[in-house]
């Protein structure tokens, strides 16, 4: 790194660490919802990525919308958008649970099937209403650019917005998960499903509200991803290995362990990407993935479960 | 004897009555028919010709993640045999199409092409974008001897007696382009980025060689991305650090919409930075939205908004059928040229026989092209210009700087 001077090595520094902490809001962010389906109901939900989408197009949606029918609006969509991708995405998710998962809760290999061929009718459901064109949903000016704290250090506010988002989120799943009636349901339910049904928990009703609220994260994930990804049929898949990743490296069952495994991940491949190339960082970081799992199959933080 | 002659004479007259208007018909079909020259004339390999009918084909995926690209070339297709067949056809025959799906599979492609070629021996095929794609199928079209026009800008590196590249190839899109960096720019410094497969490595490749044996500059950095990449902070760190003159993008796909956006957010923009791109056509900047690339640059041989007769009529036409909001691209340009070559080929070889269309390809002229004039060189590739254009907000570029006709070369020496 010879040449530059100390400030500007300094600023990159911060940038830098900035960006680490950015990734690893977006990988929660996108962990979030499967966390909680994949980890606490054991369904592997390969549409995930196409409920991140759902978000994507609502928001596009309404972008569309209120720059065309109501233009003041347009600087405050964007929270009525997420709030509106939420809703929507729970909504189908609390749909899908009871048409496609709940019959297969006992073959998860099924679920699997049948959820990658869910994705798939979903891709080309968009592909048939939104085009197969990407699309660009126009954002509010004041998401994007950057904070310059000083003359070098550019923070993007987009980053800024994704991590205030996941923080928030994260919160508020670990509030319910922890704090609530419904939390401790989820809990018993995962710990031990007859159990919880012998002592009166609805185990059918708990697995739908979790579903959708699964799918509803996803769907706020896929709004935030419209200010630094592309909105298009696929745009899910683009998501979804990382996704698993995250999830199966942080060990299932273990909200830590997501945010654990999302930072790790996170600081590894941002550090090795900015020191060597982009795919050389991919590598890289799988590879410590894969090392770590044979190690530790049940990933970096598990729960102890009675079995 | 008599009755009987005149009962006769009464059979003949009446069966004329009757049959007049039938066999006036039949030679006026005939007539019709002969607008062209007699089928076994221009037909001796058994393709699917009849007197008023010839069969094409169309392999692009209309599904599954190329879509999204190949869409608009579908279309430009189509517009184009709509318009040859309003004109008559060729040779006097109308072209009639068999399109196949090529669903984003390669091995789904070599099968549509073995069943287009094999099962409805059809006398051409419009098809493909990526290389993959026709590296796919160019067994196929070889060992068929079928015809195959691919619309795509590529990395060259090939060369078939059964292929006609529509698009340019590598050197015709990268050289020019740089050329035009180190001239108007004063560009001395180079950051190459690509998603990480053959043709952004392969274009990387000529483009480096050019800096530094031609235009004497710097290669400061030369990174790939996997496909689908979605995060690009660390990228855009390192460019900041380095400050180079020029960016030279070739990232394809989704990864593109992240890259522009992030770049933006960072707070790189056109006022600081000069970024070049040879990948990112209207097509992307839907998607990736005219206002997060302002101001930055893309080399092609086409831009919707160029400035002639032939493309005006083109885009109107275009968009009279599939809608005013839709755009044109570089690639959706190329092929449309398609179908308008093989019907001067043909014309000019009086024959649909592959062998001979191929060999009437090279020098065949096309005036009419949107582009401008393009002309087919003997290694079946197209001459034709660079552009440079700039990214304005609403989408569509502003067309800055034109070549004057440049020689396929999908060999180059001293590049590889």
């Amino acid at each position: 790194m010879g040449g530059y001077s100390l400030g500007e090595l300094k600023s990159i520094l911060v940038m830098q660490g900035f960006n680490g902490l950015s990734l690893f809001c977006v990988l929660l962010l996108m962990a979030l919802g499967l966390a909680i389906i994949f980890g606490q109901m054991g369904v592997i939900n390969m549409a995930h990525g196409e409920f991140l989408t759902i978000g994507a197009y609502t928001t596009y949606v309404l972008s569309t919308a209120s720059a065309r029918y109501a233009p003041w609006f347009h600087t405050y969509y964007f929270f009525f958008a997420v709030a509106a991708s939420f809703a929507i995405a729970a909504a189908i998710g609390y749909g899908v649970e009871i048409f496609l998962i709940r019959p297969l809760y006992r073959r998860p290999l099924d679920t699997l099937l049948a959820t990658w061929g869910l994705s798939l009718i979903m891709q080309q459901a968009f592909r048939s209403t939104f085009g197969a064109k990407e699309v660009s949903a126009t954002l509010p000016d004041w998401l994007m650019g950057s904070v310059k704290p000083t003359e070098n250090i550019d923070i993007p506010i987009n980053g800024m917005f994704v991590m205030g988002l996941t923080i928030v989120l994260t919160a508020s799943i670990v509030l319910l998960l922890y704090r609530s009636r419904w939390g401790l349901s989820v809990r018993a339910t995962t710990q031990n499903r007859e159990m919880a049904g012998a002592v009166g928990i609805d185990t059918r009703k708990v697995d739908r509200l979790t579903f959708a609220l699964g799918c509803g994260f996803a769907g706020v994930a896929g709004a935030a991803f419209t200010t630094i990804g592309s909105t298009g049929p696929t745009s899910g898949s683009l998501y979804i290995v990382d996704t698993f990743l995250v999830v199966v490296f942080g060990g299932a069952q273990s909200l830590i362990g997501t945010i654990a495994s999302a930072f790790t991940i996170a600081q590894a491949q941002s550090t090795t990407e900015f020191f060597l190339t982009g795919s050389v960082a991919k590598v890289l970081t799988l590879s410590a993935v894969i090392i770590i799992l044979m190690l530790r199959p049940q990933g970096l933080m598990a729960l102890k479960v009675r079995r | 004897m008599k009755r009987r002659t005149s009962r006769t004479r009464a059979f003949l007259f009446w069966t004329l009555v009757v049959s007049s208007p039938l066999l006036f018909f039949f030679f006026f079909a005939l007539a019709a028919a002969s607008a062209g020259p007699p089928t076994p004339q221009v037909n001796t390999t058994g393709l699917t010709v009849t007197d008023t009918e010839v069969t094409v084909g169309q392999l692009h995926s209309a599904t599954g993640t190329m879509a999204i690209s190949e869409t608009g070339s579908i279309q430009a297709e189509r517009l184009a045999i709509d318009q040859i067949n309003a004109k008559g056809g060729v040779l006097g025959r109308k072209i009639k199409i068999i399109q196949e799906d090529g669903a984003s599979d390669w091995p789904t492609f070599a099968e549509k092409a073995k069943k287009l070629l094999a099962n409805d021996k059809v006398a051409a095929v419009f098809g493909c974008w990526t290389s993959a794609s026709r590296k796919a199928v160019l067994p196929v079209f070889e060992h068929e001897n079928g015809m195959l026009y691919y619309p795509t800008f590529y990395e060259g590196l090939e060369q078939s007696k059964n292929v006609i590249y529509t698009g340019q190839e590598a050197t015709q899109q990268i050289l020019a382009g740089l050329d035009w960096l180190a001239k108007e720019k004063k560009a001395k410094t180079f950051y190459l980025i690509g998603s990480d497969y053959i043709w952004p490595r392969t274009s990387n490749k000529i483009a480096r060689k050019h800096i530094e044996n031609v235009l004497h500059g710097t290669v400061v950095g030369e990174e790939y991305y996997p496909l689908g990449h979605t995060q690009f902070g660390s990228l855009i760190n390192k460019i900041k650090l380095k400050k180079p003159d020029v960016v030279y993008a070739i990232i394809v796909g989704g990864s593109n919409v992240s890259f522009y956006k992030q770049l933006k957010a960072a707070g790189v923009t056109a006022d600081k930075q000069t970024l070049l791109t040879i990948s990112v056509t209207e097509d992307e900047l839907l998607g990736i939205g005219g206002e997060n690339m302002v101001g930055f640059y893309a080399a092609m041989k086409y831009f919707q908004s160029l400035d002639n007769g032939n493309n005006k009529g083109f885009v109107t036409e275009f968009k009279n059928k599939y809608g005013a909001k839709s755009v044109i691209g570089d690639v959706t340009q190329a092929a449309y040229l398609g179908p308008w070559l093989w019907k001067a080929a043909v014309e000019k070889a009086g024959s649909f026989d592959v062998d001979k269309v191929a060999a009437a390809s090279p020098g065949i002229e096309l005036k009419t092209a949107p582009e401008g004039y393009v002309k087919v060189h003997k290694n079946h590739h197209l001459w034709s210009k660079l552009r440079i254009g700039k990214v304005r907000a609403d989408g569509q570029y502003d067309v800055l700087y034109e070549s004057s006709l440049i020689e396929p070369n999908p060999f180059p020496k001293g590049y590889q």
